[in-house]
């Protein structure tokens, strides 16, 4: 895995970013950016090259599945792999997110393993 | 109140214990709460929407939860605070997530809301739900938790 990418990290709980942020560091990916919320996550988006978006879906203000959908309709962004970490793993929202064009999905409760599991498959 | 939305709560929260936070938790006897007194310091609440309205909530002793988070995030934790106060929720909404998946195996389809925070000795935790409230104790070698499930008869 490439570890020089550019992350964002989307989640509304501090925790999970934080949680996140550690796994990722133990991976070795050093440039990690974070929101609080789709429309923080956006902002970012249009400030800043981001190279994979690790998203939560049940958040204010824009969930990840609005923010997957943004991504995926912008021309310059709709190749951007976009990773959701979420603890909505019903049936239809996996059949929504797949929908949208999600990379991939990791449900709430995870370990780091499955992280890492996942993140090969979308960056090999 | 159908026995069967309880068990799916329980599973979870020993599960989302044991992956996020490297516990061994212990359930205890479920009981009937007749008080809304939290049997600890910080609560997580949240609503639930779908085949019956209802709420679930997570309270944690202080040595308890400050353990849990201790352990999520690698570093010890030492007193109350947002941060704690994030943690319960989020551990809330996994709990929520994960009992929703097994709900809907048995073909009980549930929302959640985003969960709510309270914190404070001997704080109250109102359910918004005319049902019994089923509470299920927890143990753990760093303290003890109880969630409590209530959902509409």
């Amino acid at each position: 895995m490439d570890t020089s990418i550019k992350i964002l990290i989307v989640d509304d709980f501090a925790t999970m970013r934080r949680i996140l942020k550690n796994i990722l560091k133990q991976l070795g990916f050093k440039n990690l950016v974070e929101a609080d919320d789709g429309t923080s996550a956006w902002d970012v988006l249009e400030g800043q090259k981001i190279d994979l978006i690790i998203s939560d879906w049940n958040m204010p203000k824009m969930t990840g599945l609005d923010l997957l959908k943004k991504v995926r309709a912008s021309d310059s962004l709709k190749k951007t792999p976009f990773l959701m970490v979420t603890a909505e793993a019903q049936k239809q929202n996996v059949i929504e997110a797949v929908q949208a064009g999600v990379s991939n999905y990791v449900v709430k409760p995870f370990t780091a393993e499955a992280i890492s599991d996942k993140l090969e498959k979308i960056l090999k | 109140m159908d026995v069967r939305l309880v068990n799916p709560f329980i599973n979870a929260t020993i599960n989302v214990l044991e992956t996020m936070a490297f516990m061994t938790v212990t359930a205890g006897k479920p009981y009937l709460k007749t008080d809304n007194t939290a049997v600890g310091d910080v609560s997580g609440v949240l609503g639930l929407t779908g085949v019956a309205n209802g709420t679930i909530s997570v309270t944690f002793e202080e040595k308890c939860i400050l353990a849990v988070v201790s352990s999520m995030f690698g570093e010890t934790m030492e007193e109350l605070n947002n941060e704690i106060a994030d943690a319960v929720g989020e551990l809330t909404n996994m709990i929520s997530g994960q009992a929703r998946r097994e709900l809907e195996e048995i073909g009980k389809v549930f929302r959640a809301a985003i969960p709510s925070v309270i914190t404070g000795r001997n704080h109250s935790i109102i359910h918004y739900t005319e049902g019994p409230k089923i509470a299920i104790p927890f143990n753990t070698a760093d303290g003890n938790f109880t969630i409590e499930v209530c959902f509409e008869r």
